[in-house]
């Protein structure tokens, strides 16, 4: 079974350590919740493994392939899709083209509208809204075209970067939900990076805690969710 | 009212080559947030070389296409010895080695060909034409330089409207980072943005050296001219680059012929200065990002 590995991973901003010898594997089918204050180095680990910033040392293993090695265009067409934070859909493209640009790589131009179509399915106030521009979408929907353009490449990995930072509590609990259909029926490899922390133990197998650059703690989710001195120490509720 | 035609139509004219700067100028800086100060020297050199085409005893068309493919190689060229190395520093060094080479590739025409004056033909006749009993001062060329850059316009759209390469292109202009995520590859694109910007500026200058004549520094004006027209359209927008160069080549002709040719640059300078204080941001730019 395919498993995403990472190994010792370390990285540095010049001085600064981001992430010193971080190990931990996320498995398919699985959300597995990558938890941390802010600052703790979430967002940089996301980005070494998609190859936009590059490790000091350690490894990235998936399909037996080191994904550490290769470029980032190269990563993702191996099936790592990477959102963001922060809803990076492209503002001056509609959206449909923003759906389009994410099919490029894997389908032809004959394949694409079927597979598009999927998305306006698993997402449907995206298809009321498929020939506006992305700066006119509410923050729900741009998150959801986000997560779409990622998923309409259809990935085998998929690293979500704060996707529900800014949104209501109603609009997280939809797309979390979302999110845990799909990893089950597409046999998704989920790595969930989230300051929210209730809202990602919910959906997530196993839970990885990060604090200042290391891991902390490698747990089973449920067991991080029942643990209330741990969730008190590090992730604050 | 005839001489107020006249210059309308001059103005039109004129407004469509620097259309075409503007084109090539707002290609690059929406890609990289350069302006291209070479630009206008890059087609100029381009020139010389479809001259020597010419005088080959080649005809005009095949001294027209020559320079346009020249032009896309030395734009692609351009964009992997000079720009790729710059990448990912701040876009001012860029802009600085544009600025350089524009020095340098002017002294190295001058080398080679001397500042002397030379005549390139146009295509079509340049004169006037009678309609009825009224002189019309529109002549087949004219008619010729309108088509031609209405032609590159129409292809950029399609380019950038209607196939996946241009999809692929705006992304990396809009969003270089996003881009990469989606599997685009982005340097292969920004040296293709070149080239492409550069054979507009060649197209410019074929259209324009017919009337000014060929020399080192014949396309000085002319660039200038283009990064008003740019300015005004809005620096990352390609119908800006074309309404832009319409109302420049517009406000030229109406201040050169009502209140004397030695106004023109003047003109120009009025019109960016009017339309950075009404707005600054540009006609066309594209609206700035809404956060919600």
């Amino acid at each position: 079974m395919p498993v995403l590995e990472i190994e010792d991973l370390s990285v540095s901003y010049g001085a600064v350590h981001a992430l010193t010898d971080v190990s931990f594997s996320a498995a398919e089918g699985e959300v597995t919740a990558v938890l941390g204050a802010n600052g703790a180095g979430k967002t940089t680990l996301l980005r070494a493994i998609t190859g936009l910033v590059r490790p000091r040392k350690g490894t990235v293993r998936y399909d037996g392939e080191q994904l550490e090695k290769m470029s980032v265009e190269k990563i993702v067409r191996h099936g790592v899709a990477h959102v963001p934070e922060g809803r990076s859909v492209i503002e001056e493209m509609t959206v449909d083209e923003n759906l389009r640009l994410g099919s490029l790589f894997r389908f032809s131009r004959r394949q694409r509208g079927p597979v598009i179509e999927e998305i306006y399915a698993l997402f449907p106030p995206l298809a009321e809204r498929r020939r506006q521009h992305a700066n006119t979408l509410s923050g729900g929907e741009r998150q959801m075209l986000a997560i779409g353009r990622a998923l309409v490449s259809r990935p085998k990995v998929l690293l979500l970067d704060e996707p529900s930072l800014g949104l209501a509590p109603i609009v997280t609990a939809r797309l979390m939900a979302v999110l845990r259909d799909l990893t089950q029926a597409s046999n998704l490899i989920v790595v969930l990076v989230e300051q929210n922390a209730r809202s990602s133990l919910s959906i997530a197998q196993k839970a990885v805690v990060i604090n200042l650059g290391r891991v902390v703690v490698c747990e089973d989710a449920a067991k991080v969710a029942g643990d209330s001195e741990l969730r008190h120490h590090y992730l604050g509720y | 009212m005839q001489f107020f035609l006249n210059i309308t139509l001059g103005g039109i004219a004129t407004g469509m080559i620097v259309a075409a700067v503007a084109l090539g100028l707002v290609l690059i800086f929406r890609a990289t947030n350069i302006v291209n100060f070479a630009q206008g020297a890059m087609a100029m050199m381009t020139t010389y070389i479809a001259y020597a085409v010419l005088h080959q005893g080649s005809g005009y068309w095949l001294a027209f296409v020559a320079a346009l493919a020249t032009g896309l190689l030395f734009g692609a060229l351009t964009q992997v010895v000079l720009i790729r190395p710059l990448q990912g520093k701040s876009p001012l060094n860029a802009i600085i080695v544009t600025f350089g080479f524009l020095i340098f590739l002017e002294g190295v025409a001058g080398a080679i060909w001397g500042s002397q004056t030379r005549t390139y033909p146009a295509p079509f006749s340049e004169a006037g034409q009678k309609i009825g009993n009224t002189q019309i001062a529109f002549s087949p060329f004219d008619v010729f330089v309108v088509l031609a850059v209405l032609a590159l316009m129409i292809l950029m759209l399609v380019l950038f409207r209607g196939t996946d390469l241009g999809l692929r292109m705006r992304a990396v202009a809009f969003a270089p980072e996003t881009a990469r995520l989606l599997g685009v590859r982005v340097r292969p694109l920004l040296t293709l943005g070149w080239a492409l910007s550069a054979a507009a500026g060649v197209l410019a200058a074929l259209l324009v050296v017919p009337t000014s004549s060929l020399t080192p520094n014949f396309m000085d004006v002319i660039l200038i001219y283009g990064f008003t027209a740019a300015v005004v359209g809005g620096l990352d927008s390609p119908v800006g680059a074309l309404v832009g160069g319409l109302a420049t080549g517009l406000s030229l002709a109406y201040v050169g012929g009502y209140l004397g040719g030695s106004l023109e640059p003047m003109a120009a300078l009025a019109l960016v200065i009017v339309s950075l204080m009404i707005r600054p941001e540009g006609l066309f730019a594209r609206p700035a990002p809404r956060r919600v």
